[in-house]
């Protein structure tokens, strides 16, 4: 046994040394790009300060997304493909409220009610989505292998995607602006969008409530019940169909608020407009550490960050050209350097015990 | 889902399923599917795909009541079905109601007027709404007594019906196949005309597959029973010539069918090795990749590069002279990528994975790469495989090098996977903790199975750069990994046999039906959906998988004794 | 053993028919009064004319394809669906905007031996490996939308003889870009941002060499993804060149993220914005807003003295027909290259007098070749011996009102510089 042990250690200490150079040389390189662009000296204090705000206010809807995310994820432990695409339906759905309150004007009379209009069509119909989706496509696949559901995920968010260019069309559409949020606030001297300033308010509200709710109210608790054990929460009088369900719906009304305020900011919707905000909100997810609330945030920020950041301090000082086209290889890099060093996220997993 | 329905009363049920029905049939008229199928006629000037489509919908609704009321009141049921039926009628009409008060366009982009007189028959909105909750009461009836048709006869007519929906839909195809020598010409021109089948054609393929579906019912028997009868020896020259002529049949498909179909078949088998490739990964060892496209991508370009007679080709050496090098650098890109994800597991492991795809993508993208890779212009003018100076240049051609590459790459991973070290890669799969512990070298199985996984889509990667002739970075995208998972999940995990069915069912069928494109991917994600609930264990599992699937499930048999006899798919153990 | 002998027939069955399929045909050199060096195709009587569209109409791409599958339907619509007394039929593959599925497509347009003609491909990935398999098969076809030089370059061998396209090269709009930057807005730096697709790679290219030929500086070569949204950071960074003005020829989501971020980047306040045809759209104002005042755009001269009225009619159609605007900038240059076919197989057609119509396959590429003077929705076609048909009257426009219900291009956007350069 000894003797195994030692061929054992041996042949891992191998494999560390290229562990640790391939460590070492990532290393090197940010440092030596970081010190290259700021020797060169070509941006101001002020752009890096701008490219932080960029990176979090960026970095905020990443991290909108992927707190209902990050819920599904840590009751159900499975990777919900379809996330990206209950948040579409959404912001798209709402797309038609909003242009009618627009062209009668009423959307800038009354500003805060228009808005909460919007919330709650956007919310009701990610839920309904969110719910049915788990009703048809997850519930009967509870207890198959992992990889089943992963598939029916995929399934679902292709089949959502071709539903809604089917019934909406495949052009995108343009959503009307509330003249409230046109411009900046002058925040500590630095100009601020205002859409900005409200992604990253709600982004905030929404965690601290979501948090709230998982921790504190009774339902939260049978959510975290359920996460640790379903069989065992089930054998506690916990309903286990109807506290899945619930957490659902309420990832789904979460997906809701955060693709109106998606739309917000960028103002243009379309079928694939949720594909990509869900992997990079799964990325923020996974970056957090699966199923924590507050690391979903923290996973989001960073992502908005490195990607605002990274190009312009890395990439630039190595000489490389066009260094924007490559922000998702750092962030990706970043995100395997992370699971290097914590292999389960920044903050650790919460809501679950893992399962190996 | 039974245990709830059972409480609920006939009427409630019949209501129920007549308003779900109704859904679908509103949602399949929105989404644009009615209107677009109405185009193509299922037998020209009697019925039209979408009219089939909406006439399904009530049969369906029709089919669910009857399944579900009990048997013994039969005009208790008819009148349910009716029910159901008339109500998803109902629900339909809503759409052309809505549609006469409402601009419904300015939401929903296929509620066109087209669409509104297809519901109503044409008739205006009373008289057509009329008919169409007739129509609807009529198809839920008539699928009730349907059911209650003898299986003997009921049989024979599905299959015969089947046999005409799927001739017109595949028509295309099929047109092609015939054309040809005058003899076949006269054949297709019999069947079909420019709008779909003809009346003679479809009652002749009904009248032929029916009767050839009854007979075989009658005589199956007999025939399997002669079969059985024969000498040991006889049985397995029976079965060594039946296998011969499906290989044969596999040989001959594509020129008797034309370069299409070859072309989609060469398609399937790229998909196939990179199957085989993830299955490595994580059939055998566990691995969860994501980004398996990253190899395909290398392969693709290593051997675009050494090969390419363009300005960005670097050695300019053959087809066959560039796969060794491929295979070696695709091995290798394995191993880099396994290396430092070595710690991660299960999703954690899944997104780096996916970003490792990614990087490669961007990076073949790049601007910064492009003076060496071509960035977005790709690289061009990458020769065909030569063998004795004969160029390789058709797709039946083509299929053959990659059915040979399939067949090699298939027998390397059947023997790989009854090897020691697939038999470790199975531990790793099952615990990699215990595996750990009874003595299996984590790190070394973990880097083999990346890297022979990656060494396949490699290979796949070379093929696919020389058939295109030139390669180009969106060709490398999520969704290749995403449908190498998908077909592997499909076919069954873990199982050679599954890669292929898997990839005939997800890139094949798909191909096939290009003329419906614009709705491929809708249904293509229904059909992993449906896949899924109706067969998780995939169309062809691991007997070790099935079982595993099964267990728990009331009422299936125990799996067979032959395979529970074999060892072959169990884990055993055993120490490096 | 009497089913060794079933399995034998069945065998020598197959072979046989493999072997009928084998017996090469005929050179079908002469077929009723056309003779044809490559081949000629005959349309019983009442049989259809077939025509195929090869375009991009699912995934991320879809829109340009659908957009420019509307145009030839359009098309057909116009001339009632009937030419020379045949019925239109119209195939369509999904060519997926890689090289892959013009692979596909091709290959199986080209198995159908009933094709005449085809529009198509959308994305020029697409055509470098799809036209030699359709010309292979005789098929000549004409691209609405694929702008790379490399496709009409007179090195690009013989497998492109039956390629012809009515979109415009990229290097007829890049160098008005540039030339207008320079000369009219005594621009002295510039900077270009492209999405990666070769389309918006190589005009951004070719503005910047034409830029640089006229004494121009190019400060910042950028590139972003098509599905970004957050476009500040690369601005940010652009801005640290201090452009006169910046070059974006790319598709309308992300061109709208970039105009309208563009403005509210501090040392970009008084740079001029500038995009190409791929974002020349009401559309584009609607995804751009009250930032897309004031930037100009490179884009064919659609003035509707000229051309107006038609288009006007055409957009009216679609909006009936389909229930929402064109999806992109190629509708247009679809409906003329189907219109080209029709005009080429009316030329080149003939009818026996037993109704039968038969196409010379050669005769029809050199009469799509010779097409001249062509009065399409794009402007007075005329062909090249190299297949560029697109009348390259690139003008500039300029954008004078953000309401998209203004769009109405001559007037606004204004037109404002019309060089019309020589091909």
């Amino acid at each position: 046994m000894i003797a195994i042990q030692r061929i054992w250690w041996q042949r891992l200490s191998f494999v560390n040394l290229f562990l640790w150079a391939f460590r070492i040389a990532v290393i090197v390189v940010v440092i030596w790009g970081t010190a290259g662009t700021l020797m060169a000296g070509k941006y101001q204090r002020e752009h890096w300060i701008f490219f932080t705000v960029f990176g979090l206010a960026q970095g905020g809807i990443y991290a909108l997304i992927a707190l209902g995310y990050t819920m599904v994820y840590g009751i159900l432990r499975m990777i919900n493909f379809a996330h990206g695409e209950v948040f579409m339906s959404g912001a798209y759905t709402a797309y038609f409220a909003a242009a009618a309150l627009y062209n009668s004007g009423y959307l800038n009379r009354h500003p805060l009610i228009s808005f909460l209009i919007l919330l709650s069509i956007a919310m009701s119909v990610s839920m309904g989505v969110a719910v049915l989706l788990e009703r048809i496509a997850y519930r009967p696949l509870r207890y198959a292998p992992r990889l089943v559901p992963l598939i029916t995920a995929i399934g679902a968010s292709f089949f959502l995607q071709y539903t809604f260019r089917g019934l909406y069309g495949s052009g995108f559409k343009a959503y009307p602006e509330f003249d409230v949020l046109k411009g900046d606030w002058i925040i500590f001297g630095v100009p601020v969008l205002r859409t900005q300033v409200l992604v990253l308010v709600a982004s905030v509200l929404m965690m601290v409530g979501l948090y709230t709710f998982v921790m504190r109210t009774k339902i939260g608790t049978a959510m975290r019940a359920v996460s640790e054990d379903m069989d065992a929460a089930a054998l506690m009088g916990v309903n286990v169909d109807r506290v899945i369900a619930i957490t659902f719906a309420v990832g789904g009304a979460m997906a809701g608020a955060a693709g109106v305020l998606y739309a917000m900011v960028f103002k243009q919707v379309h079928f694939f407009m949720g594909f990509v905000p869900g992997i990079k909100a799964f990325t923020s997810a996974v970056l957090g550490g699966i199923g924590n609330i507050p690391g979903a945030m923290l996973g989001g920020m960073f992502l908005g960050l490195i990607e605002s950041i990274g190009p312009a301090l890395i990439l630039d000082g190595l000489g490389i050209v066009a260094p924007y086209q490559l922000k998702d290889v750092i962030a990706f890099t970043m995100l395997v350097m992370v699971l290097i060093f914590r292999p389960s996220g920044i903050l650790g997993e919460r809501l679950a015990v893992k399962k190996a | 889902m039974g245990a709830s329905g059972a409480q609920r009363t006939p009427l409630r049920q019949a209501v129920q399923i007549g308003l779900i029905f109704g859904v679908v049939g509103v949602y399949l008229s929105l989404v644009g599917m009615v209107e677009t199928f109405h185009g193509r006629a299922v037998i020209a000037g009697v019925i039209s795909l979408g009219q089939a489509l909406l006439l399904l919908t009530g049969l369906g609704a029709g089919f669910v009541v009857a399944r579900r009321i009990p048997k013994d009141r039969p005009w208790h049921s008819v009148a349910y079905g009716a029910l159901a039926g008339s109500l998803a009628g109902l629900v339909l009409f809503t759409l052309p109601l809505l549609g006469n008060f409402v601009h419904l366009r300015s939401m929903f982009v296929n509620a066109s007027p087209t669409l509104f007189e297809l519901l109503t028959f044409g008739r205006g909105l009373v008289r057509g709404g009329l008919l169409l909750l007739v129509v609807g009461a009529f198809l839920g009836m008539s699928s009730v007594l349907i059911l209650r048709i003898p299986r003997r006869i009921l049989r024979p007519v599905g299959v015969g019906v089947t046999t005409i929906f799927l001739v017109s839909l595949f028509q295309e195809q099929l047109e092609i196949m015939l054309a040809g020598p005058e003899a076949i010409e006269e054949i297709r021109r019999f069947l079909f005309d420019v709008r779909g089948l003809t009346i003679p054609g479809a009652s002749f393929l009904l009248v032929v597959t029916a009767v050839g579906n009854a007979l075989w019912t009658k005589y199956r028997e007999s025939i399997r029973q002669r079969a059985n009868q024969l000498p040991a020896a006889g049985q397995k020259s029976l079965r060594a010539l039946l296998l011969v002529a499906g290989i044969l049949l596999v040989l001959i498909l594509p020129i008797v069918t034309g370069s299409f179909f070859a072309q989609v078949l060469v398609f399937v088998g790229l998909y196939t090795l990179m199957g085989f490739g993830l299955n490595v990964d994580l059939g055998f060892a566990g691995l969860f990749d994501l980004g398996f496209v990253a190899f395909f991508a290398i392969g693709a370009y290593t051997a675009a590069l050494l090969t390419s007679q363009g300005p960005l080709g670097i050695a300019h050496i053959s087809f066959w002279g560039a796969i060794p090098i491929v295979v070696l650098m695709s091995l290798l890109a394995g191993v880099m990528l396994g290396v430092p994800v070595l710690g991660i597991r299960g999703d954690y492991l899944a997104i780096a994975t996916l970003g490792f795809g990614e990087i490669i993508r961007l990076l073949v993208l790049s601007d910064f790469l492009r003076p060496w890779l071509g960035g977005s212009q790709g690289i061009l003018e990458i020769p065909k495989p030569m063998i004795f100076g004969f160029e390789l240049a058709t797709p039946q051609q083509i299929f053959y090098v990659t059915v040979i590459f399939c067949v090699v790459v298939a027998y390397i991973a059947w023997r790989l996977r009854d090897s020691r070290i697939g038999r470790a890669w199975i531990a790793i799969r099952e615990d990699e903790d215990v595996a750990a512990a009874m003595g299996i070298n984590l790190i070394n199985a973990k880097l083999l199975a990346f890297g022979i996984g990656a060494s396949f889509a490699g290979v796949a990667g070379a093929i696919f750069a020389s058939m295109v002739g030139s390669v180009f970075p969106h060709s490398f995208n999520l969704f290749i990994s995403i449908n190498v998972l998908a077909l592997l999940i499909v076919g069954g995990l873990g199982s050679l046999p599954g890669v292929v069915v898997g990839s005939l069912a997800l890139i094949g069928l798909p191909e096939l039906l290009r003329e419906f494109s614009e709705f491929r991917l809708l249904v293509y994600g229904a059909a992993l959906v449906a896949m899924m609930l109706l067969r998780p264990e995939g169309l062809w599992p691991e007997p070790v998988r099935r079982r595993e699937l099964r267990e728990f499930e009331p009422g299936v048999q125990p799996v067979a004794e032959e395979a529970l006899a074999g060892t072959k798919g169990q884990v055993e153990v055993e120490r490096l | 053993m009497r089913r060794l002998n079933f399995l034998k027939i069945f065998v020598a069955l197959v072979l046989v028919t493999v072997g009928a399929y084998l017996v090469p045909l005929a050179p079908a050199a002469t077929v009723g009064p056309v003779t044809d060096p490559i081949g000629v195709v005959k349309i019983g009587k009442g049989e259809p004319i077939v025509i195929a569209w090869w375009f991009v109409v699912e995934g991320p791409d879809a829109s340009l394809g659908i957009d420019t599958k509307r145009g030839v339907e359009i098309a057909v619509d116009d001339i009632g669906g009937k030419l020379l007394g045949h019925p239109i039929k119209l195939i369509g593959e999904n060519s997926g905007c890689n090289a892959e599925g013009g692979v596909t497509a091709a290959t199986k347009i080209a198995a159908n031996k009933q094709v005449v003609a085809a529009v198509g491909s959308n994305c020029s990935s697409e055509a470098v490996p799809g036209v030699p398999i359709l010309w292979k098969a005789g098929i000549p076809t004409v691209s609405p939308s694929n702008t790379a030089p490399i496709l009409t370059d007179p090195k690009r061998g013989p497998g492109y003889d039956g390629y012809l396209r009515t979109a415009h090269n990229d290097k007829v709009q890049g160098r008005v870009a540039a030339e207008f930057a320079r000369k009219v807005l005594k621009a002295n730096k510039a900077a270009t941002i492209h999405d990666g697709s070769p389309y918006a790679e190589q005009l951004a290219a070719v503005f910047a060499e034409n830029f640089e030929k006229l004494g121009g500086k190019i400060v910042a070569r950028e590139a972003i993804s098509p599905t970004d949204t957050d476009m500040r950071p690369v601005l940010t960074r652009i801005s640290l060149g201090v452009p006169d003005i910046i070059y974006y020829p790319i598709f309308i989501a992300a061109g709208g993220h970039v105009t309208r971020q563009a403005k509210e980047i501090g040392g970009l306040k008084k740079t001029a914005l500038m995009g190409a045809d791929g974002m020349f759209s009401p559309d584009f104002l609607r995804a751009a807003g009250p930032a897309a005042l004031g930037m100009y755009h490179t884009s064919p001269d659609l003035s509707p003295e000229a051309l107006g009225p038609r288009y006007v009619e055409f957009l009216k159609k679609h909006e009936k027909k389909y229930g929402e605007k064109p999806l992109a900038p190629f509708h247009a240059h679809a409906y003329d290259a189907a219109m080209m076919i029709f005009e080429a197989i009316k030329k080149v057609a003939k009818t026996d007098a037993a109704g039968n119509l038969y196409i010379g396959r050669k005769a029809l590429r050199d009469a799509l070749y010779a097409t001249k003077n062509f009065k399409g929705l794009t402007g007075i076609l005329t062909c090249n011996q190299w297949g560029d048909c697109a009348d390259p009257k690139i003008a500039v426009y300029q954008v004078v009102n953000t309401d998209p219900a203004t769009w109405n291009p001559g007037v606004n956007p204004k037109k404002i510089w019309t060089p019309y350069v020589k091909r």
